[in-house]
Protein backbone atom coordinates (compact mmCIF):
# COMPACT_ATOMS: atom_id res chain seq x y z
CA UNK A 1 0.00 0.00 0.00
CA UNK A 2 1.40 3.37 -1.03
CA UNK A 3 -0.63 6.26 0.31
CA UNK A 4 -0.13 9.85 1.43
CA UNK A 5 -0.79 9.08 5.08
CA UNK A 6 0.99 9.12 8.43
CA UNK A 7 -0.63 6.13 10.09
CA UNK A 8 -3.57 4.02 8.84
CA UNK A 9 -5.29 4.53 12.20
CA UNK A 10 -5.28 8.33 11.94
CA UNK A 11 -6.26 8.92 8.33
CA UNK A 12 -9.64 10.46 9.13
CA UNK A 13 -8.45 12.67 12.00
CA UNK A 14 -5.47 13.93 9.98
CA UNK A 15 -7.65 14.59 6.94
CA UNK A 16 -10.10 16.66 8.98
CA UNK A 17 -7.17 18.81 10.15
CA UNK A 18 -6.46 19.49 6.48
CA UNK A 19 -10.09 20.26 5.69
CA UNK A 20 -10.10 22.88 8.41
CA UNK A 21 -6.79 24.33 7.25
CA UNK A 22 -7.93 24.56 3.63
CA UNK A 23 -11.42 25.89 4.30
CA UNK A 24 -11.62 28.71 6.82
CA UNK A 25 -15.27 29.10 5.79
CA UNK A 26 -16.01 25.75 7.45
CA UNK A 27 -15.88 24.75 11.10
CA UNK A 28 -14.65 21.31 12.08
CA UNK A 29 -15.60 19.60 15.35
CA UNK A 30 -12.66 17.22 15.65
CA UNK A 31 -14.01 15.38 18.70
CA UNK A 32 -17.30 14.47 17.04
CA UNK A 33 -15.91 14.50 13.50
CA UNK A 34 -18.48 16.89 12.15
CA UNK A 35 -17.98 19.52 9.44
CA UNK A 36 -20.25 22.57 9.82
CA UNK A 37 -20.68 25.75 7.86
CA UNK A 38 -18.77 28.60 9.49
CA UNK A 39 -22.00 30.52 10.04
CA UNK A 40 -24.72 28.93 12.18
CA UNK A 41 -27.92 27.87 10.40
CA UNK A 42 -30.10 30.89 9.60
CA UNK A 43 -33.04 31.00 12.05
CA UNK A 44 -36.06 29.37 10.46
CA UNK A 45 -34.09 27.52 7.77
CA UNK A 46 -34.44 23.75 7.67
CA UNK A 47 -31.03 22.21 8.35
CA UNK A 48 -29.70 19.50 6.04
CA UNK A 49 -27.41 16.90 7.54
CA UNK A 50 -25.77 13.99 5.88
CA UNK A 51 -22.89 11.73 6.61
CA UNK A 52 -21.50 8.33 6.08
CA UNK A 53 -18.26 6.50 5.88
CA UNK A 54 -15.22 8.46 4.81
CA UNK A 55 -13.42 7.66 1.58
CA UNK A 56 -16.16 9.10 -0.66
CA UNK A 57 -14.84 12.66 -0.81
CA UNK A 58 -16.05 15.22 -1.70
CA UNK A 59 -19.18 13.46 -0.32
CA UNK A 60 -20.25 14.52 2.31
CA UNK A 61 -18.07 17.14 3.94
CA UNK A 62 -17.24 18.73 0.59
CA UNK A 63 -20.89 19.59 0.13
CA UNK A 64 -21.26 21.57 3.35
CA UNK A 65 -21.90 25.24 2.60
CA UNK A 66 -24.39 27.69 1.16
CA UNK A 67 -27.00 25.94 -0.96
CA UNK A 68 -26.27 22.42 0.23
CA UNK A 69 -25.60 20.84 3.64
CA UNK A 70 -25.44 22.49 7.05
CA UNK A 71 -23.39 19.69 8.55
CA UNK A 72 -21.79 16.39 7.60
CA UNK A 73 -20.71 13.61 9.94
CA UNK A 74 -17.65 11.65 8.95
CA UNK A 75 -17.37 7.99 9.89
CA UNK A 76 -14.24 5.87 9.68
CA UNK A 77 -13.32 4.81 6.15
CA UNK A 78 -16.39 3.08 4.64
CA UNK A 79 -17.97 2.84 8.11
CA UNK A 80 -21.03 4.86 8.98
CA UNK A 81 -20.69 7.49 11.68
CA UNK A 82 -22.16 6.75 15.09
CA UNK A 83 -25.50 7.93 16.51
CA UNK A 84 -23.93 10.31 19.04
CA UNK A 85 -22.11 12.15 16.23
CA UNK A 86 -25.29 12.59 14.25
CA UNK A 87 -27.27 13.55 17.33
CA UNK A 88 -24.73 16.28 18.09
CA UNK A 89 -24.81 17.56 14.49
CA UNK A 90 -28.60 17.51 14.56
CA UNK A 91 -28.77 19.53 17.78
CA UNK A 92 -26.17 22.08 16.69
CA UNK A 93 -27.48 22.61 13.15
CA UNK A 94 -31.15 22.89 14.08
CA UNK A 95 -32.35 26.49 13.84
CA UNK A 96 -35.86 25.75 15.02
CA UNK A 97 -37.24 24.63 11.66
CA UNK A 98 -36.18 21.01 11.98
CA UNK A 99 -33.55 18.85 10.35
CA UNK A 100 -33.52 16.63 7.29
CA UNK A 101 -31.28 13.57 7.58
CA UNK A 102 -30.02 12.43 4.18
CA UNK A 103 -29.08 8.77 4.52
CA UNK A 104 -27.71 6.40 1.90
CA UNK A 105 -29.32 2.98 2.00
CA UNK A 106 -26.58 0.96 3.59
CA UNK A 107 -27.49 -1.11 6.64
CA UNK A 108 -25.04 0.64 8.96
CA UNK A 109 -25.97 4.15 7.87
CA UNK A 110 -29.66 3.43 8.21
CA UNK A 111 -29.32 1.88 11.69
CA UNK A 112 -27.09 4.62 13.08
CA UNK A 113 -29.16 7.49 11.67
CA UNK A 114 -32.31 5.80 13.00
CA UNK A 115 -30.84 5.69 16.49
CA UNK A 116 -29.65 9.31 16.13
CA UNK A 117 -33.08 10.58 15.11
CA UNK A 118 -34.67 8.77 18.07
CA UNK A 119 -32.11 10.29 20.43
CA UNK A 120 -32.36 13.82 19.00
CA UNK A 121 -36.13 13.81 19.18
CA UNK A 122 -36.22 12.34 22.70
CA UNK A 123 -33.37 14.46 24.01
CA UNK A 124 -33.68 17.89 22.47
CA UNK A 125 -37.11 17.82 20.85
CA UNK A 126 -35.62 18.44 17.41
CA UNK A 127 -37.98 17.60 14.54
CA UNK A 128 -36.23 15.19 12.22
CA UNK A 129 -37.29 14.02 8.78
CA UNK A 130 -35.30 11.32 7.04
CA UNK A 131 -34.83 10.51 3.39
CA UNK A 132 -33.07 7.27 2.51
CA UNK A 133 -31.59 7.29 -0.98
CA UNK A 134 -31.71 4.02 -2.91
CA UNK A 135 -30.91 4.69 -6.55
CA UNK A 136 -28.51 1.86 -7.44
CA UNK A 137 -30.04 -0.32 -10.15
CA UNK A 138 -27.16 -2.79 -9.86
CA UNK A 139 -29.06 -4.33 -6.97
CA UNK A 140 -31.63 -6.28 -8.90
CA UNK A 141 -33.23 -8.68 -6.52
CA UNK A 142 -34.25 -6.28 -3.82
CA UNK A 143 -36.67 -8.63 -2.07
CA UNK A 144 -33.65 -10.66 -0.99
CA UNK A 145 -31.38 -7.80 -0.09
CA UNK A 146 -31.50 -4.84 2.24
CA UNK A 147 -32.85 -2.92 -0.75
CA UNK A 148 -30.99 -0.88 -3.30
CA UNK A 149 -27.93 1.07 -2.27
CA UNK A 150 -27.96 4.83 -2.08
CA UNK A 151 -25.24 6.19 -4.34
CA UNK A 152 -24.91 9.05 -6.87
CA UNK A 153 -28.37 10.50 -6.52
CA UNK A 154 -27.34 11.57 -3.01
CA UNK A 155 -25.15 14.30 -4.54
CA UNK A 156 -27.89 15.64 -6.80
CA UNK A 157 -30.41 15.46 -3.97
CA UNK A 158 -28.20 17.42 -1.59
CA UNK A 159 -27.83 20.17 -4.21
CA UNK A 160 -31.50 20.40 -5.17
CA UNK A 161 -32.99 20.05 -1.72
CA UNK A 162 -30.30 22.33 -0.29
CA UNK A 163 -31.47 25.08 -2.64
CA UNK A 164 -35.08 24.53 -1.60
CA UNK A 165 -34.15 24.82 2.08
CA UNK A 166 -32.17 27.97 1.30
CA UNK A 167 -35.28 29.38 -0.42
CA UNK A 168 -37.30 28.88 2.75
CA UNK A 169 -39.16 25.59 2.18
CA UNK A 170 -40.40 24.06 5.44
CA UNK A 171 -39.43 20.63 6.76
CA UNK A 172 -42.40 18.85 5.24
CA UNK A 173 -41.79 20.40 1.82
CA UNK A 174 -38.07 19.70 2.00
CA UNK A 175 -38.73 16.08 2.93
CA UNK A 176 -41.26 15.66 0.12
CA UNK A 177 -38.88 17.15 -2.46
CA UNK A 178 -36.08 14.89 -1.23
CA UNK A 179 -38.25 11.81 -1.68
CA UNK A 180 -39.32 12.98 -5.12
CA UNK A 181 -35.72 13.45 -6.26
CA UNK A 182 -34.76 10.05 -4.90
CA UNK A 183 -37.73 8.39 -6.60
CA UNK A 184 -36.78 9.88 -9.98
CA UNK A 185 -33.07 9.11 -9.89
CA UNK A 186 -31.18 5.96 -10.88
CA UNK A 187 -27.48 5.03 -10.87
CA UNK A 188 -25.17 2.27 -12.01
CA UNK A 189 -21.45 1.95 -11.35
CA UNK A 190 -18.42 -0.07 -12.44
CA UNK A 191 -14.84 -0.63 -11.34
CA UNK A 192 -11.63 -1.28 -13.23
CA UNK A 193 -9.62 -1.82 -10.05
CA UNK A 194 -10.24 -2.37 -6.37
CA UNK A 195 -9.57 0.36 -3.88
CA UNK A 196 -7.31 -0.08 -0.86
CA UNK A 197 -8.79 0.65 2.56
CA UNK A 198 -5.91 2.13 4.62
CA UNK A 199 -6.67 0.03 7.71
CA UNK A 200 -6.81 -3.14 5.59
CA UNK A 201 -3.54 -2.31 3.85
CA UNK A 202 -4.25 -4.14 0.62
CA UNK A 203 -6.81 -4.08 -2.17
CA UNK A 204 -10.30 -5.20 -1.10
CA UNK A 205 -10.52 -7.53 -4.08
CA UNK A 206 -8.27 -8.77 -6.83
CA UNK A 207 -9.29 -8.24 -10.40
CA UNK A 208 -7.35 -9.52 -13.41
CA UNK A 209 -6.09 -6.98 -15.96
CA UNK A 210 -8.58 -8.12 -18.58
CA UNK A 211 -11.67 -8.03 -16.39
CA UNK A 212 -13.91 -5.40 -14.79
CA UNK A 213 -16.61 -5.35 -12.12
CA UNK A 214 -20.05 -4.17 -13.18
CA UNK A 215 -22.52 -2.90 -10.63
CA UNK A 216 -20.23 -1.80 -7.84
CA UNK A 217 -21.30 0.44 -5.03
CA UNK A 218 -19.08 2.97 -3.35
CA UNK A 219 -17.32 0.88 -0.72
CA UNK A 220 -14.93 -0.99 -2.92
CA UNK A 221 -17.08 -4.03 -2.48
CA UNK A 222 -16.95 -6.36 -5.45
CA UNK A 223 -19.68 -5.75 -7.98
CA UNK A 224 -22.54 -7.93 -9.01
CA UNK A 225 -20.91 -9.37 -12.12
CA UNK A 226 -17.33 -9.71 -13.26
CA UNK A 227 -17.10 -9.36 -17.01
CA UNK A 228 -14.36 -8.95 -19.61
CA UNK A 229 -12.89 -5.48 -19.97
CA UNK A 230 -14.46 -3.64 -22.90
CA UNK A 231 -14.06 -0.35 -24.78
CA UNK A 232 -15.66 2.74 -23.21
CA UNK A 233 -18.57 2.70 -25.65
CA UNK A 234 -19.52 -0.77 -24.48
CA UNK A 235 -19.01 0.10 -20.80
CA UNK A 236 -21.29 3.11 -21.27
CA UNK A 237 -23.89 0.83 -22.82
CA UNK A 238 -23.62 -1.62 -19.92
CA UNK A 239 -24.09 1.22 -17.44
CA UNK A 240 -26.92 3.08 -19.13
CA UNK A 241 -29.00 0.13 -20.28
CA UNK A 242 -30.01 -1.15 -16.83
CA UNK A 243 -30.87 2.42 -15.80
CA UNK A 244 -33.15 3.00 -18.77
CA UNK A 245 -34.63 -0.44 -18.30
CA UNK A 246 -35.60 0.50 -14.76
CA UNK A 247 -37.11 3.96 -15.24
CA UNK A 248 -38.58 5.99 -18.08
CA UNK A 249 -36.61 9.18 -18.65
CA UNK A 250 -38.06 10.05 -22.07
CA UNK A 251 -40.90 12.33 -20.98
CA UNK A 252 -38.95 15.24 -19.55
CA UNK A 253 -35.52 16.82 -19.14
CA UNK A 254 -32.81 14.95 -17.23
CA UNK A 255 -29.79 15.81 -15.14
CA UNK A 256 -26.90 13.42 -15.79
CA UNK A 257 -23.86 12.89 -13.60
CA UNK A 258 -20.82 10.97 -14.81
CA UNK A 259 -19.00 10.34 -11.58
CA UNK A 260 -15.45 9.13 -11.08
CA UNK A 261 -14.69 6.59 -8.36
CA UNK A 262 -11.50 8.38 -7.39
CA UNK A 263 -8.84 6.62 -9.45
CA UNK A 264 -9.84 7.51 -13.02
CA UNK A 265 -8.52 10.70 -14.62
CA UNK A 266 -10.86 13.36 -15.97
CA UNK A 267 -9.82 12.61 -19.55
CA UNK A 268 -11.40 9.19 -19.16
CA UNK A 269 -14.45 10.53 -17.34
CA UNK A 270 -15.14 13.06 -20.11
CA UNK A 271 -14.61 10.34 -22.71
CA UNK A 272 -17.14 8.20 -20.86
CA UNK A 273 -19.57 11.10 -20.63
CA UNK A 274 -19.40 11.53 -24.40
CA UNK A 275 -20.33 7.89 -24.85
CA UNK A 276 -23.16 8.10 -22.30
CA UNK A 277 -24.58 11.25 -23.90
CA UNK A 278 -24.63 9.57 -27.34
CA UNK A 279 -26.61 6.64 -25.97
CA UNK A 280 -29.06 8.91 -24.14
CA UNK A 281 -29.68 11.00 -27.25
CA UNK A 282 -30.31 7.88 -29.28
CA UNK A 283 -32.78 6.74 -26.62
CA UNK A 284 -34.74 9.98 -26.86
CA UNK A 285 -33.60 11.44 -23.57
CA UNK A 286 -33.07 15.19 -23.25
CA UNK A 287 -30.06 16.02 -21.11
CA UNK A 288 -30.76 19.43 -19.60
CA UNK A 289 -27.80 19.61 -17.20
CA UNK A 290 -24.67 17.56 -16.68
CA UNK A 291 -21.94 17.08 -14.14
CA UNK A 292 -18.65 15.28 -14.83
CA UNK A 293 -16.02 14.62 -12.18
CA UNK A 294 -15.26 12.95 -8.85
CA UNK A 295 -18.25 13.57 -6.57
CA UNK A 296 -18.98 10.30 -4.74
CA UNK A 297 -15.80 8.30 -4.79
CA UNK A 298 -14.49 5.03 -3.47
CA UNK A 299 -10.97 5.98 -2.32
CA UNK A 300 -8.55 5.13 -5.13
CA UNK A 301 -10.81 2.81 -7.12
CA UNK A 302 -10.64 3.30 -10.89
CA UNK A 303 -14.03 3.32 -12.54
CA UNK A 304 -17.12 5.42 -12.80
CA UNK A 305 -20.84 5.59 -12.25
CA UNK A 306 -23.71 7.13 -14.15
CA UNK A 307 -26.62 8.82 -12.40
CA UNK A 308 -29.67 10.01 -14.27
CA UNK A 309 -32.30 12.15 -12.59
CA UNK A 310 -35.61 12.98 -14.23
CA UNK A 311 -36.03 16.72 -13.71
CA UNK A 312 -38.82 19.26 -14.05
CA UNK A 313 -38.93 23.06 -13.86
CA UNK A 314 -38.79 23.07 -10.08
CA UNK A 315 -35.83 20.67 -9.94
CA UNK A 316 -33.93 22.56 -12.65
CA UNK A 317 -34.55 25.88 -10.90
CA UNK A 318 -33.12 24.49 -7.64
CA UNK A 319 -30.27 22.84 -9.55
CA UNK A 320 -29.29 26.18 -11.10
CA UNK A 321 -29.52 28.10 -7.81
CA UNK A 322 -26.22 29.35 -6.38
CA UNK A 323 -24.10 26.91 -4.43
CA UNK A 324 -20.87 27.54 -2.57
CA UNK A 325 -19.19 24.46 -1.17
CA UNK A 326 -15.73 22.93 -1.44
CA UNK A 327 -16.98 20.27 -3.84
CA UNK A 328 -19.56 22.14 -5.90
CA UNK A 329 -19.68 25.84 -6.63
CA UNK A 330 -21.57 27.97 -9.11
CA UNK A 331 -23.64 31.13 -9.35
CA UNK A 332 -21.83 32.86 -6.50
CA UNK B 1 -27.65 -30.63 38.30
CA UNK B 2 -28.01 -27.07 37.10
CA UNK B 3 -26.03 -24.70 39.12
CA UNK B 4 -23.31 -22.23 39.64
CA UNK B 5 -23.19 -18.57 38.92
CA UNK B 6 -21.35 -16.16 36.67
CA UNK B 7 -19.67 -13.45 38.69
CA UNK B 8 -19.03 -9.93 37.52
CA UNK B 9 -15.32 -10.76 37.41
CA UNK B 10 -16.08 -13.56 34.98
CA UNK B 11 -18.21 -11.20 32.86
CA UNK B 12 -15.32 -8.72 32.74
CA UNK B 13 -13.04 -11.60 31.79
CA UNK B 14 -15.53 -12.41 28.99
CA UNK B 15 -15.17 -8.88 27.64
CA UNK B 16 -11.42 -8.90 28.06
CA UNK B 17 -11.10 -12.25 26.29
CA UNK B 18 -13.38 -11.00 23.47
CA UNK B 19 -11.20 -7.90 23.19
CA UNK B 20 -8.10 -10.10 22.87
CA UNK B 21 -9.77 -12.31 20.25
CA UNK B 22 -10.82 -9.25 18.22
CA UNK B 23 -7.26 -7.90 18.35
CA UNK B 24 -5.75 -11.26 17.35
CA UNK B 25 -8.25 -11.84 14.56
CA UNK B 26 -8.50 -8.32 13.28
CA UNK B 27 -6.86 -9.10 9.94
CA UNK B 28 -8.72 -12.39 9.60
CA UNK B 29 -12.12 -10.72 10.09
CA UNK B 30 -11.21 -7.93 7.69
CA UNK B 31 -10.13 -10.52 5.12
CA UNK B 32 -13.49 -12.28 5.44
CA UNK B 33 -15.18 -8.90 5.05
CA UNK B 34 -13.07 -8.09 1.99
CA UNK B 35 -14.52 -11.11 0.23
CA UNK B 36 -18.14 -10.11 0.63
CA UNK B 37 -18.25 -6.73 2.33
CA UNK B 38 -16.20 -3.59 2.61
CA UNK B 39 -13.10 -4.71 4.46
CA UNK B 40 -13.62 -3.08 7.83
CA UNK B 41 -15.18 -5.60 10.24
CA UNK B 42 -11.92 -6.56 11.95
CA UNK B 43 -10.66 -3.03 12.42
CA UNK B 44 -14.08 -1.82 13.58
CA UNK B 45 -14.56 -4.56 16.18
CA UNK B 46 -10.98 -4.28 17.43
CA UNK B 47 -11.38 -0.51 17.78
CA UNK B 48 -14.71 -0.94 19.58
CA UNK B 49 -13.46 -3.51 22.08
CA UNK B 50 -10.33 -1.48 22.80
CA UNK B 51 -12.63 1.43 23.62
CA UNK B 52 -14.75 -0.84 25.83
CA UNK B 53 -11.77 -2.03 27.86
CA UNK B 54 -10.57 1.55 28.27
CA UNK B 55 -14.01 2.66 29.35
CA UNK B 56 -14.57 -0.01 31.98
CA UNK B 57 -10.96 0.40 33.09
CA UNK B 58 -9.40 -0.91 36.25
CA UNK B 59 -12.54 -0.59 38.37
CA UNK B 60 -15.52 -1.82 36.39
CA UNK B 61 -19.00 -1.35 37.80
CA UNK B 62 -20.11 -3.98 40.28
CA UNK B 63 -23.65 -4.12 38.88
CA UNK B 64 -24.19 -6.08 35.68
CA UNK B 65 -26.73 -3.63 34.23
CA UNK B 66 -24.38 -0.65 34.76
CA UNK B 67 -21.40 -2.51 33.36
CA UNK B 68 -23.17 -3.66 30.22
CA UNK B 69 -24.81 -0.30 29.65
CA UNK B 70 -21.30 1.14 29.49
CA UNK B 71 -20.17 -1.63 27.19
CA UNK B 72 -23.18 -1.27 24.89
CA UNK B 73 -23.00 2.51 24.65
CA UNK B 74 -19.27 2.42 24.04
CA UNK B 75 -19.75 0.02 21.14
CA UNK B 76 -22.63 2.07 19.72
CA UNK B 77 -20.54 5.24 19.87
CA UNK B 78 -17.20 3.87 18.70
CA UNK B 79 -17.78 1.14 16.13
CA UNK B 80 -20.14 2.64 13.55
CA UNK B 81 -21.33 0.60 10.58
CA UNK B 82 -23.92 -2.07 11.27
CA UNK B 83 -21.79 -3.88 13.86
CA UNK B 84 -21.89 -0.93 16.28
CA UNK B 85 -25.67 -0.76 16.69
CA UNK B 86 -25.99 -4.56 16.58
CA UNK B 87 -23.33 -5.50 19.14
CA UNK B 88 -24.18 -2.38 21.16
CA UNK B 89 -27.85 -3.31 21.36
CA UNK B 90 -26.91 -6.89 22.30
CA UNK B 91 -25.00 -5.72 25.38
CA UNK B 92 -27.55 -3.03 26.31
CA UNK B 93 -30.40 -5.54 26.32
CA UNK B 94 -28.25 -8.15 28.07
CA UNK B 95 -27.54 -5.66 30.86
CA UNK B 96 -31.05 -4.35 31.33
CA UNK B 97 -32.39 -7.89 31.58
CA UNK B 98 -29.68 -8.97 34.02
CA UNK B 99 -30.46 -6.00 36.26
CA UNK B 100 -28.50 -4.44 39.15
CA UNK B 101 -26.96 -7.68 40.36
CA UNK B 102 -23.40 -8.78 41.03
CA UNK B 103 -23.76 -12.25 39.59
CA UNK B 104 -26.04 -14.30 37.37
CA UNK B 105 -27.28 -17.81 37.92
CA UNK B 106 -27.74 -20.11 34.93
CA UNK B 107 -31.33 -19.03 34.34
CA UNK B 108 -30.47 -15.32 34.52
CA UNK B 109 -27.53 -15.79 32.13
CA UNK B 110 -29.79 -17.57 29.65
CA UNK B 111 -32.48 -14.88 29.94
CA UNK B 112 -29.92 -12.09 29.46
CA UNK B 113 -28.39 -13.72 26.38
CA UNK B 114 -31.87 -14.33 25.00
CA UNK B 115 -32.70 -10.64 25.50
CA UNK B 116 -29.45 -9.65 23.75
CA UNK B 117 -30.37 -11.88 20.83
CA UNK B 118 -33.81 -10.21 20.77
CA UNK B 119 -32.08 -6.84 20.52
CA UNK B 120 -30.10 -7.95 17.50
CA UNK B 121 -33.25 -9.26 15.92
CA UNK B 122 -35.10 -5.97 16.55
CA UNK B 123 -32.28 -3.84 15.12
CA UNK B 124 -31.19 -6.04 12.24
CA UNK B 125 -34.46 -7.75 11.33
CA UNK B 126 -32.47 -10.76 10.12
CA UNK B 127 -33.76 -14.29 9.91
CA UNK B 128 -31.92 -17.58 10.14
CA UNK B 129 -30.17 -18.26 6.86
CA UNK B 130 -29.73 -14.60 5.93
CA UNK B 131 -25.95 -15.05 6.39
CA UNK B 132 -25.49 -12.66 9.30
CA UNK B 133 -24.26 -12.75 12.91
CA UNK B 134 -27.75 -13.98 13.81
CA UNK B 135 -26.89 -17.35 12.21
CA UNK B 136 -24.21 -17.91 14.87
CA UNK B 137 -25.93 -16.25 17.79
CA UNK B 138 -29.36 -17.82 17.53
CA UNK B 139 -28.18 -21.47 17.69
CA UNK B 140 -25.72 -20.52 20.45
CA UNK B 141 -28.47 -19.11 22.66
CA UNK B 142 -30.72 -22.08 21.85
CA UNK B 143 -27.95 -24.51 22.77
CA UNK B 144 -27.30 -22.74 26.05
CA UNK B 145 -31.00 -22.86 26.92
CA UNK B 146 -31.22 -26.54 26.09
CA UNK B 147 -28.13 -27.43 28.15
CA UNK B 148 -29.44 -25.52 31.14
CA UNK B 149 -32.89 -27.05 30.83
CA UNK B 150 -31.19 -30.45 30.81
CA UNK B 151 -29.43 -29.59 34.05
CA UNK B 152 -25.94 -28.76 32.82
CA UNK B 153 -23.72 -26.37 34.76
CA UNK B 154 -22.76 -22.99 33.34
CA UNK B 155 -19.35 -24.08 32.09
CA UNK B 156 -20.87 -26.96 30.14
CA UNK B 157 -23.74 -24.84 28.84
CA UNK B 158 -21.48 -22.04 27.58
CA UNK B 159 -19.15 -24.58 25.98
CA UNK B 160 -22.19 -26.00 24.20
CA UNK B 161 -23.20 -22.49 23.12
CA UNK B 162 -19.70 -21.82 21.77
CA UNK B 163 -19.77 -25.04 19.76
CA UNK B 164 -23.20 -24.18 18.37
CA UNK B 165 -21.99 -20.71 17.40
CA UNK B 166 -19.08 -22.24 15.49
CA UNK B 167 -21.44 -24.63 13.71
CA UNK B 168 -23.76 -21.73 12.92
CA UNK B 169 -20.82 -19.70 11.64
CA UNK B 170 -19.67 -22.57 9.41
CA UNK B 171 -23.19 -22.97 8.07
CA UNK B 172 -23.07 -19.42 6.70
CA UNK B 173 -20.39 -20.37 4.17
CA UNK B 174 -22.62 -21.76 1.40
CA UNK B 175 -25.43 -19.26 1.96
CA UNK B 176 -26.39 -16.39 -0.31
CA UNK B 177 -26.55 -13.24 1.82
CA UNK B 178 -29.88 -11.49 2.18
CA UNK B 179 -28.98 -8.73 4.62
CA UNK B 180 -26.27 -6.16 4.96
CA UNK B 181 -23.49 -5.30 2.56
CA UNK B 182 -22.94 -8.87 1.37
CA UNK B 183 -26.51 -9.08 0.08
CA UNK B 184 -25.58 -6.80 -2.83
CA UNK B 185 -23.34 -9.54 -4.19
CA UNK B 186 -26.16 -11.99 -4.77
CA UNK B 187 -24.88 -15.48 -5.59
CA UNK B 188 -21.30 -14.30 -5.34
CA UNK B 189 -21.62 -14.08 -1.56
CA UNK B 190 -21.84 -17.90 -1.39
CA UNK B 191 -18.64 -19.76 -0.55
CA UNK B 192 -17.46 -17.29 2.09
CA UNK B 193 -17.91 -17.28 5.87
CA UNK B 194 -19.95 -14.37 7.12
CA UNK B 195 -17.66 -11.98 9.05
CA UNK B 196 -20.40 -11.05 11.56
CA UNK B 197 -21.17 -14.70 12.31
CA UNK B 198 -17.44 -15.24 12.73
CA UNK B 199 -17.00 -12.46 15.29
CA UNK B 200 -20.09 -13.80 17.08
CA UNK B 201 -18.51 -17.26 17.32
CA UNK B 202 -15.53 -15.54 18.99
CA UNK B 203 -17.95 -13.83 21.39
CA UNK B 204 -19.26 -17.20 22.60
CA UNK B 205 -15.80 -18.75 22.64
CA UNK B 206 -14.73 -15.88 24.93
CA UNK B 207 -17.72 -16.48 27.21
CA UNK B 208 -17.01 -20.19 27.49
CA UNK B 209 -13.34 -19.53 28.27
CA UNK B 210 -14.21 -16.89 30.86
CA UNK B 211 -16.46 -19.19 32.88
CA UNK B 212 -14.54 -22.42 32.41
Amino acid sequence: MKKLINDPENVLADSLVGVEAAHPELRVDHVNRIIYRGEPTKPGKVALISGGGSGHEPLHGGFVGFGMLDAACAGEVFTSPTPDQMQEATKVADAGAGVLHIVKNYTGDVMNFEMAAELAEADAGVKVETVVTNDDVAVEDSTWTAGRRGVGVTVLLEKIVGAAAEAGADLTAVGALARKVNAQGRSMGMALTSCTVPAAGKPTFEIPDDMMEMGVGIHGEPGRHRVPLAPAASIAQQLVEPILHDFDFTDGPSIVMLNGMGGSPLIELYLMYGEVKKILEKSGITVARSLVGNYITSLDMAGCSVTILKADDEILRFWDAPVNTAGLRWGV
Amino acid sequence: MAGGTVTIDQLVRWLSRFDALMAENRSYLTELDSAIGDADHGSNMARGMTAVMEKIGATPSTAVDELFKQVGMTLVTSVGGASGPLYGTFFLRFGSTAGPVAELDAGALAASLRAGLGGILARGKAELGDKTMFDAMSPAVDALDAEIAAGADIATATAGAAAAAVAGRDATEPLVARKGRASYLGDRSAGHLDPGATSTAFLFQALAEAVA
